[in-house]
């Protein structure tokens, strides 16, 4: 129900609690803070005593121990951030970017789109189902933040070995918390990954990107302007729930020895989120926000803090009065520095000039949300705090939203990079016979990064609203944001944390590269670029070295491919430790660096989208691109003899930019049935992926053109992963027309052979049926999980 | 003149927006009701949708059961007003007893999302003249308690006077005698667990097809009310 603002609130818990004042910090400079028990570290609190010159009150204290945190100030990695924006590619469709809640690109027409990736690795380990649930609920209110519908979420997912006993409790909790939270929403789920190395046993990579669509004219800001305009709390009644999650648990390694430091992890209401998200664009389809913004990492300290801060940068003056004892409590006896610190899920703040508060509560009424006035904009330059009319926070809110620490962290190459990548995969046994690469085909396409991953997918919708064209299953999820113009938008996440372990430069622009090719391959242009950064522990030199080569590699590709990041996320501290049995021996291990990289494309006619699957026997097949010897962090190398080392594929962005050109070009002129990236499995897994899928076979005869680049041998033909590679099926009529666009733009082109029959058969090798490869590929995950 | 069909929105519906985009594309009128509304606004039938109505809290469709728009509803089901329940609106109509049994959690307890094949038995309802009785279509299931269940002499009963619209031809649930549909005995109030507004355009229909089965529950009503 929706309550108008009511000092009686909240009583029980006035009685039973002396609340720090800011008058009492002033008179006991002594008096001894756990700030170590909240992350801070001791220049950190010194430095927090120089900004107010005394010492914080407890509150105050519990605002900045979540606002300097590593999650929310981006302390250890914003020195290299910086790169997206000093070498961001000139475009014009930018209208948002890094900063506020996601990044906005123009698609054409009136319409914008918002779109960002975020993890929820954390918590998703404690509790799988509540974890990676609340990652849904909380990316997806960033880009409702934005003015934006929500229109659809993809998951990238990363997990220990398929067959470990930890595995088998977290992924099943993590599957059924994406679906059970985005299926509430109303949001279909139209792509990611799921992946599994042991790197990541103990700490499994829950990444969430949301999109979503506005017009232009309705972009939000996050910003609190207008002395005399009034803060909104709305939404869901603030618990006891994530308090401290934001720096606790990002902040520092699970079983480090210390005292447990686990809080209970953020409980996510989707049927509150749902109607919060009805409820606020009736709100903006009115135009009664000033600003607006989500509680998510640090709830109402890190609300109120950047809707001030940034008001103040934004109009020159500001400030905001905050009555926190009207904040409504889903448990009466919180305090206010639980009440700060809260991530109580489903809740929003805005601003709304005094003449528009009364249809904003009838609007809440409607939707039964709960919202109260609980403060006011100011001129003051200050953000303050009352708790029951005695003062409990009076800090600059720019010193907590925006003037953090920032930490040049040391980093250098590890001593061990240059013996990985001596470790070349050039001695391990090949396949040599027929029969071994046709046992080499069944044992890949069965194995758990390659098997088909239905029984994950049949547990998200992908329909609901009706827009999608491709999701699960194709090289990206696609969607129809006009049903006039059939103006869409398409969307893929890549990333490979064996390549980046290799070569973190490499690995990195690799990932785009994927992500870029994906969405080409669906006949796509691909425009921006959002990305979740998941590495170890930054206080670890060598891992901050993967993390700077990481970033650098990707700010100089984005660069190349025209395509700037938007918004995304950083995940440190992906760690925990290992028993001394386990590989490596004792002591903390890194997860492999994987950076995950999101890339929106926008297609004129969704009606022109390119499937994977191949739908017309006699359209002949195309291999575009240069095949390699590349095996380095192959998935040959990874299930076949479980290695890793050497040196990953070499990364062309240029022909990556020519490839994208001529599938788009292909996909515009009518001229493919299906076109399908190559990348885990090489090009044997792509004919027999688009073969399952189309019900259709293929006989493949490897020319000589494609042989004589790899010595002559079949093996690294089938199964190399070289990139700017791809496969497409053209009818016969349109064969001549693509191959002379290929030639004309300087496209390796090679005819590899025709869709045609019931079995994938490489001539003079093997030959597959379909049922048997149908088999191999779809036993796997039921056996595992089902 | 066209037909008005009214579509449901509950807090917690979902696929709302399909319904009344497959009503628009067939031809009919959309009306899109709210779930504190007992006035129907003319609408000549209604549509319930999928979705999790109030969250699915307590049991699905049982909130529901008591909002304002259910009581104009359920009067007008018992006057004849044709009624179509998707799913969580299926779950609704049992729940409101204008359908008997109901819908219990999937046997292998997930949320299954998947094109399902069907048989329509019965072309007698308001929702199903446009088929023919044994046709097969392909129609997208998603649901986690879509499991159709009622005691012996009901599903007897149900058999007996023609009264089960669809069977799953391969049960994905467990649902007793393979129970996708069902109607009331007067024809006009039918329950379907599957999703026939996801099976009504090309572009966004099941892959690979038949990808607008779904259409003839939308064309049946339309050509019944038209030609009334």
């Amino acid at each position: 129900m929706t309550t108008q603002p009511s000092p009686a609130q909240n009583t029980s818990t006035a009685h039973q609690y002396t609340a720090d004042t800011v008058e009492n910090a002033a008179a006991t400079p002594e008096t001894e803070q756990p700030y170590a028990a909240l992350g801070v570290k001791p220049d950190e609190y010194d430095r927090i005593r120089e900004i107010l010159g005394r010492r914080p009150t407890s509150s105050e204290l519990a605002m900045y121990s979540v606002m300097w945190s590593e999650h929310c100030s981006y302390k250890s990695s914003k020195v290299h951030l910086k790169q997206f924006g000093e070498k961001a590619p000139e475009v014009d469709f930018l209208l948002v970017g890094p900063g506020e809640n996601a990044g906005v690109v123009d698609v054409g027409g009136d319409l914008a789109v918002t779109f960002k990736i975020e993890s929820h690795n954390h918590p998703s380990y404690v509790e799988p189902y509540q974890g990676a649930a609340t990652g849904v609920g909380g990316i997806v209110r960033d880009i409702l933040t934005m003015g934006a519908r929500p229109i659809a979420v993809m998951d990238p997912l990363r997990f220990g070995a398929a067959d470990a006993p930890d595995t088998h409790r977290v992924l099943p909790g993590v599957v059924r918390g994406i679906g059970g939270y985005g299926n509430s929403l109303g949001l279909p789920n139209i792509g990611g990954e799921v992946v599994f190395d042991p790197c990541y046993a103990g700490n499994p990579l829950v990444n969430a990107l949301a999109v979503g669509v506005m017009k232009k004219s309705e972009i939000k800001l996050a910003q609190a302007h207008g002395p005399g305009n009034k803060v909104v709390l709305f939404g869901a009644r603030t618990g006891g729930d994530g308090i401290g999650g934001a720096s606790v648990l990002a902040s520092a390694t699970f079983d480090d020895g210390r005292p447990s430091k686990r809080p209970s992890v953020q409980v996510g209401d989707p049927f509150m989120e749902k109607v919060l998200i009805e409820c606020c664009l009736e709100i903006f389809a009115e135009d009664l926000v000033v600003g607006i913004q989500d509680l998510g990492a640090a709830g109402l300290s890190c609300a109120t803090t950047e809707l001030a801060a940034a008001g103040m940068v934004s109009a020159g003056v500001g400030g905001m009065d905050v009555q926190l004892d009207l904040a409504p409590l889903r448990d009466a006896t919180l305090v206010p520095e639980e009440i700060l610190m809260s991530e109580s899920q489903e809740r929003m703040m805005a601003v709304v000039t005094p003449a528009n508060v009364e249809r904003f509560f009838e609007l809440c009424e409607k939707w039964d949300v709960t919202a109260t006035v609980i403060g006011t904009v100011t001129d003051t330059g200050r953000l303050r705090m009352t708790w029951h009319g005695a003062t409990i926070v009076d800090v600059d809110p720019r010193t907590l939203a925006h003037q953090g620490p920032v930490y040049h962290r040391p980093y250098h190459r590890p001593d061990w990079q240059d013996g990985l990548q001596a470790d070349t995969p050039d001695s391990l046994s090949r396949p040599k016979t027929g029969e071994e690469l046709r046992e080499t085909v069944l044992r890949l396409l069965a194995s758990p990064n390659l098997a088909d991953k239905r029984w994950v997918l049949e547990q998200y919708d992908h329909r609901v609203r009706g827009n999608t064209v491709l999701a699960h299953g194709e090289d990206s999820g696609m969607l129809r944001l006009d049903e006039e113009s059939n103006l869409g938008i398409a969307l893929a996440t890549d990333g490979n944390g064996r390549y980046t372990k290799l070569d973190p430069y490499t690995g990195a622009q690799l990932a785009l590269a994927e992500a870029y090719r994906n969405v080409a391959a669906t006949g796509a242009r691909p425009l921006a670029v959002t990305d979740c950064l998941n590495f170890g522990s930054p206080e670890d030199p060598e891992v901050m070295w993967q993390f700077a080569e990481a970033t650098r590699g990707l700010a100089d590709a984005c660069l190349v491919l025209g395509t700037p990041v938007t918004g995304g996320n950083v995940s440190f501290y992906n760690q925990t430790q290992r028993s001394a049995s386990s590989a490596g021996g004792p002591g903390s291990q890194a997860i492999h660096p994987t950076p995950i990289v999101g890339v929106l494309g926008v297609i004129d006619d969704v009606t022109r989208r390119i499937r994977l699957a191949f739908e017309q026997d006699g359209d002949i097949l195309l291999l575009l691109g240069d095949t390699r010897d590349e095996f380095g962090g192959s998935e040959w190398a990874h299930v076949v003899h479980g290695h890793l080392g050497g040196l990953p594929p070499k990364v062309d962005l240029e022909r990556e930019r020519l490839l994208a050109e001529v599938l788009i070009a292909g996909s515009r002129d009518g001229m493919l049935s299906a076109a399908h990236d190559l990348s885990d499995g090489g090009l044997i897994q792509a004919i027999v992926e688009s073969a399952l899928r189309g019900g259709r076979g293929a006989r493949v005869v490897l020319p000589e053109t494609v042989l004589d680049q790899v010595n002559g041998d079949p093996f690294v033909a089938l199964f190399s992963e070289s990139a700017g590679r791809a496969i497409v099926a053209v009818p016969r009529s349109e064969e001549l027309r693509f191959t002379d666009m290929c030639r004309f733009r300087g496209l390796p082109v090679a005819r590899i052979g025709v869709v045609d029959g019931d079995a994938v058969e490489v001539q003079g090798h093997f030959s597959l049926p379909l049922d048997e490869l149908r088999r191999a590929h779809t036993r796997t995950f039921p056996a595992l999980f089902g | 003149m066209s037909a008005r069909i009214g579509v449901v929105t509950f807090p917690g519906s979902q696929d709302d927006q399909d319904a009344l985009r497959a009503v628009a594309l067939v031809g009919a009128e959309p009306v899109a009701l709210w779930h504190r509304d007992a006035d129907l606004h003319q609408v000549d039938a209604v549509i319930l949708p999928g979705g999790f109505s109030y969250g699915d809290y307590l049991r699905a469709g049982a909130i529901a059961r008591f909002s304002p728009v259910m009581e104009a509803v359920i009067t007008g089901a018992r006057e004849g007003l044709p009624v179509l329940g998707i799913c969580n609106g299926f779950q609704v109509l049992c729940e409101s007893h204008l359908l008997p049994g109901a819908l219990i959690r999937n046997g292998g307890l997930l949320f299954i999302n998947r094109d399902e094949r069907l048989r329509i038995e019965s072309t007698t309802t308001a929702w199903t003249a446009d088929y023919a009785v044994g046709q097969e279509i392909l129609i997208p299931i998603k649901n986690g308690e879509g499991r159709f269940t009622a005691d012996e002499h009901t599903l007897d009963e149900l058999a007996a006077e023609g009264r089960i619209v669809a069977r799953y031809l391969d049960n994905p649930n467990g649902s007793a005698r393979d129970i996708a549909g069902i109607a009331n005995a007067a024809g006009n109030v039918v329950g379907l667990m599957p999703h026939p507004e996801h099976a009504v355009e090309e572009l966004t229909g099941p892959y690979p097809g038949p990808a607008t089965d779904g259409l003839p529950f939308f064309t049946s009503i339309l050509k019944q009310l038209v030609a009334a």
